[in-house]
């Protein structure tokens, strides 16, 4: 396959960006997307010119790093990560459009990479349960109904590589935050500290500029890990209820 | 002392830390000597963790919860996206739940031969100990393992062994786990007793008077060289699978922390024990960035075969049954498909090599999910591994449900890592390696569903357990910037820099990785002979001095630069590849993940030679223009019976 690459590229936090076009030829349907990059690295750094910066790790859709917004859409037209997505999902002569997740939360470091330390502080505020090592009873001492612990689970799935608050016209962390307050929320270690956590959580999101949520469900869309969208009600009915209380 | 061609031969060493008496009451006993640490003097004392994986966060959040001042760095934008996550079939844990005869002496038992009889008797009784606390705590902060109808926890099976002891969160349970622990971390950085640095890489680390003592990082946005001192290092930085450029290792694990810590002094100890696994999707083209793992848990269902006929092109679903052959039932009827993973891997590579392999480039054997289907219902075969299908669905465009999958060995955990004493603690005072990083669990091959287990093991339990017992005589001498063991350790760190960006030469970091990658995939990987290893020692040697006078990294050290944090990796890689070469050719044996084509056993299997290397190779650094030392740990089995591997 022919190809051609419209890439975001920008030096620095606070230098301007731009696109910039490439043409790549020889690309194979069955390269990931990150090798396709991974291609075009190779081709710019003989050229002599500068590699195009982006975050990535794993490369098998669970680490949460990689995440680029492909032809207006986070992590592209398939759902699923950007490490996941194969070029056989694009045709010969397509012309490909990169960019970084755009978010005033997520600030642009270089080209594709940007800083999504304001997901670290949202856990911070809350989205534990305080077990200090050494203390925790036997793990059969509490049994769990298998529906509180599947949904649970579906909640835990999220990688948090942000193509909610990509895919959010607000930019709203909504969906991230949500996740976390169900996962938690939906098993008995998690009830101590419930409605402390929501409320801390909510703050923290705030505090951080992501915008608020307006139930469009952009996010819930395009999250590669299937995040039910039915967590954010979770989430605002758990706050109701804090707030109700006083809490907060 | 004695001298070859390519090392020499120094004093034995042992544990000194190795408590004796009966194999059960020896971690009471060594938590009881071990000196203490009182709570009001904890907060005088510091610790670096390198490493925010299972081994980092877990010792990071436990000992910041304890009041010690923890400073942690990790090269990812985010404590969470540590490869732990990656792990995907379980977690082992000798609970006996499902009442099958399991207990902490069969774990023990089947660690240490699944080991092939190159693990500490000692460390692995602990680890088995361990493991039934690693559970309760997981469950406690909240990790979602599959639980059944009744509200209890599911177990399952993994290779080499006969009980459901493993524990697991659908395909997912790396990152679960990894999810606790870094939530864990993420509470103590609130609470201020840990200071998390992301985006931070360690290149160097400090000694002075004989002691670890802080490292040197580079910030990986702003290029700055930073220096940082503690009390005490730890290394929980995970293997060093990388070396063979393609594993099923993240893009950016690396060996630089143990490395630069070997170089420092560290003994680096059985370097060349190198898990393959077997059930990798196969690779598809020379682009290839890395290897996708097909979770070992597949096995308890699927069954692997290939076509009895060499070469046989046909779709598999028209190759009647009398055509196929299951050679791992065929040839293992007691534990069939669930041998371990040396076994099953070169195995897979003996029937490709006779020309029975499948797929394009021949190099892949068929998982085959059919009687599986129609035994359980698509339903319960979707439920347990859908996102396992899901996930080979999208690499390879092909559907699961319907074609058998292919897959093939691939380069994915190593046993091998920085040499470690009872407590954890390496032959430089003061430096603690946690995780994979170290040696000292899994013999020459680990078995599956252990890593996570020895990770969060080492982290929640031993060493908060242990490292009390030398911070008990700190806190020591303070220093600063200007103390000229900091200079010196930064002077290394800056040079090294300054040289990769002036070589400007005509090849990319990633060529000499790939190539560095064949020479080990070739002659270092699944078998191995004294002539290959011979050969690959010469063509490493070589591209070092090829990647020093002719690699091009472009742009300045004072940004975010991904191409000088590969080329830094890569540098160590190069020299790490040819000890793993010369450990490989001084041990004459097969043993577990080693295999030496001169030594096995009629039917094929790995043939130790008990006699002459029933130790521990532990490689003291002898210089850049020196032969590394080599020093013999000697192994003593008192409650396994040292035998012959079978899983007939």
């Amino acid at each position: 396959m022919n190809i051609t690459l419209r890439v975001w590229r920008q030096k620095g936090r606070d230098d301007e960006g731009r696109m910039v076009t490439y043409k790549l030829t020889d690309v194979s349907p069955d390269m990931s997307f990150l090798e396709m990059l991974d291609v075009l690295n190779e081709k710019l750094t003989l050229e002599s010119e500068e590699p195009v910066a982006f975050d990535h790790d794993c490369r098998e859709g669970i680490c949460g790093a990689c995440g680029v917004v492909i032809d207006g859409e986070a992590h592209g037209p398939e759902r699923t990560t950007t490490c996941q997505l194969h070029m056989r999902s694009f045709n010969d002569g397509d012309t490909i459009t990169v960019e970084p997740w755009r978010a005033s939360a997520f600030p642009v470091v270089k080209d594709l990479v940007v800083d999504r330390g304001a997901f670290d502080r949202i856990i911070q505020a809350g989205g534990y349960v305080s077990a200090p090592t050494g203390t925790a009873p036997d793990a059969h001492a509490n049994p769990i109904p298998k529906p509180d612990a599947d949904r649970a689970f579906d909640a835990a799935t999220c990688i948090g590589c942000g193509a909610c608050v990509a895919a959010c016209p607000n930019a709203s962390s909504m969906l991230f935050t949500a996740a976390k307050v169900t996962h938690l929320g939906m098993l008995p270690q998690g009830q101590p500290e419930r409605a402390s956590r929501v409320v801390q959580m909510v703050n923290q999101q705030d505090a951080e500029d992501f915008g608020g949520c307006t139930n469009i469900g952009e996010c819930a869309a395009v999250c590669p890990k299937g995040i039910p969208l039915d967590t954010i009600s979770q989430l605002n009915q758990d706050l109701l209820g804090s707030l109700g209380k006083g809490i907060g | 002392m004695s001298e070859n061609d390519l090392y020499i031969e120094g004093e034995p060493i042992r544990d000194e830390k190795a408590p004796e008496g009966p194999i059960s009451e020896r971690w009471d006993q060594r938590r009881f000597s071990a000196k203490l640490v009182n709570p009001a003097n904890r907060r005088k004392l510091s610790v670096i963790i390198i490493g925010t994986g299972l081994a980092g966060a877990s010792a990071a959040a436990t000992m910041g919860e304890a009041g010690y001042n923890v400073t942690t760095f990790c090269y990812q934008d985010s404590p969470r996206r540590a490869h732990s996550i990656a792990a995907q079939g379980g977690i082992n844990a000798a609970k006996n739940y499902r009442n099958d005869g399991d207990s902490i002496h069969r774990l023990f038992y089947d660690t240490v031969k699944g080991g092939d009889f190159r693990s500490r008797e000692s460390n692995v009784y602990r680890l088995a100990q361990t493991s039934v606390e690693i559970i309760d705590q997981c469950v406690a902060q909240g990790v979602p393992f599959a639980r059944e109808y009744g509200g209890l926890l599911d177990n399952r099976s993994f290779g080499g062994v006969q009980v459901s002891r493993t524990f697991y969160a659908r395909g997912q349970t790396g990152q679960q786990l990894l999810i606790g622990a870094y939530q864990a971390l993420e509470r103590q950085i609130a609470a201020g007793s840990v200071q998390m640095h992301t985006r931070h890489e360690m290149l160097e680390l400090i000694i002075s008077g004989g002691k670890a003592r802080g490292v040197i990082v580079r910030d990986m946005l702003t290029g700055e060289i930073e220096t940082h001192f503690a009390d005490a290092v730890v290394l929980a930085t995970g293997g060093y699978g990388n070396v063979f450029y393609l594993s099923t290792n993240a893009m950016g694990s690396n060996v630089t922390a143990t490395w630069r810590a070997h170089r420092k002094g560290a003994h680096f100890a059985n370097p060349c024990y190198t898990q393959i696994h077997p059930t990798c999707i196969p690779v598809s083209g020379d682009y290839q960035s890395k290897l996708t793992l097909m979770s070992e848990s597949l096995r308890n269902d699927g069954r692997i075969w290939v076509p009895k006929d060499k070469g046989d092109k046909r779709d598999p679903r028209q190759i009647p049954e009398d055509e196929r052959d299951y050679y791992l039932e065929r040839k293992y009827p007691a534990f069939g498909n669930l041998v371990p993973r040396d076994i099953a891997s070169r195995a897979a590579k003996n029937v490709c090599d006779e020309g029975h392999g499948v797929g394009p480039s021949g190099l892949g054997v068929y998982l085959d999910f059919a009687d599986a289907t129609e035994r359980m219902g698509r339903e319960a075969v979707e439920s347990k591994y859908g996102n396992l299908f899901d996930m080979y669905q999208r690499i390879t465009g092909e559907n699961p449900y319907e074609v058998p999958m292919r897959i093939y060995p691939a380069v994915h955990y190593t046993m091998g890592g920085l040499w470690v004493d009872y407590d954890l603690q390496s032959s430089i005072p003061g430096l603690f390696v946690t995780g994979e990083a170290n040696f000292s669990d899994h013999g020459a091959n680990r078995l599956g569903a252990s890593a996570l287990m020895q990770g969060l093991a080492d982290g929640y339990f031993v060493l908060p357990n242990t490292i009390n017992d030398y911070l008990a005589d700190g806190p020591f001498e303070a220093m600063d910037e200007s103390h000229p063991d900091a200079q010196e350790a930064k002077e290394q760190v800056t040079s090294r820099i300054d040289k990769l960006l002036s070589i400007q030469g005509s090849r990319t970091v990633d060529s000499f990785h790939k190539e560095l990658g064949t020479i080990m995939w070739e002659y270092c990987g699944m078998e191995r002979t004294e002539e290959g290893l011979r050969k690959a020692i010469e063509l490493i040697r070589n591209l070092r001095s090829e990647f020093w006078r002719d690699v091009k990294v472009l742009g300045t050290n004072e940004e975010l630069n991904q191409a000088l944090e590969k080329a830094g990796r890569v540098v160590d890689f190069l020299e790490l590849g040819e000890l793993m070469c010369i450990d490989a050719l001084h041990r004459r044996e097969s043993c577990g993940g080693h295999f030496r084509a001169e030594s096995q056993t009629e039917d094929g299997e790995a043939l130790r030679h008990d006699d002459e290397f029933a130790y521990v190779a532990a490689w003291e650094f002898g210089g850049d223009d020196n032969k590394p030392v080599l020093h013999k740990e000697n192994l003593e089995y008192e409650y396994v019976e040292m035998k012959q591997r079978s899983y007939k």
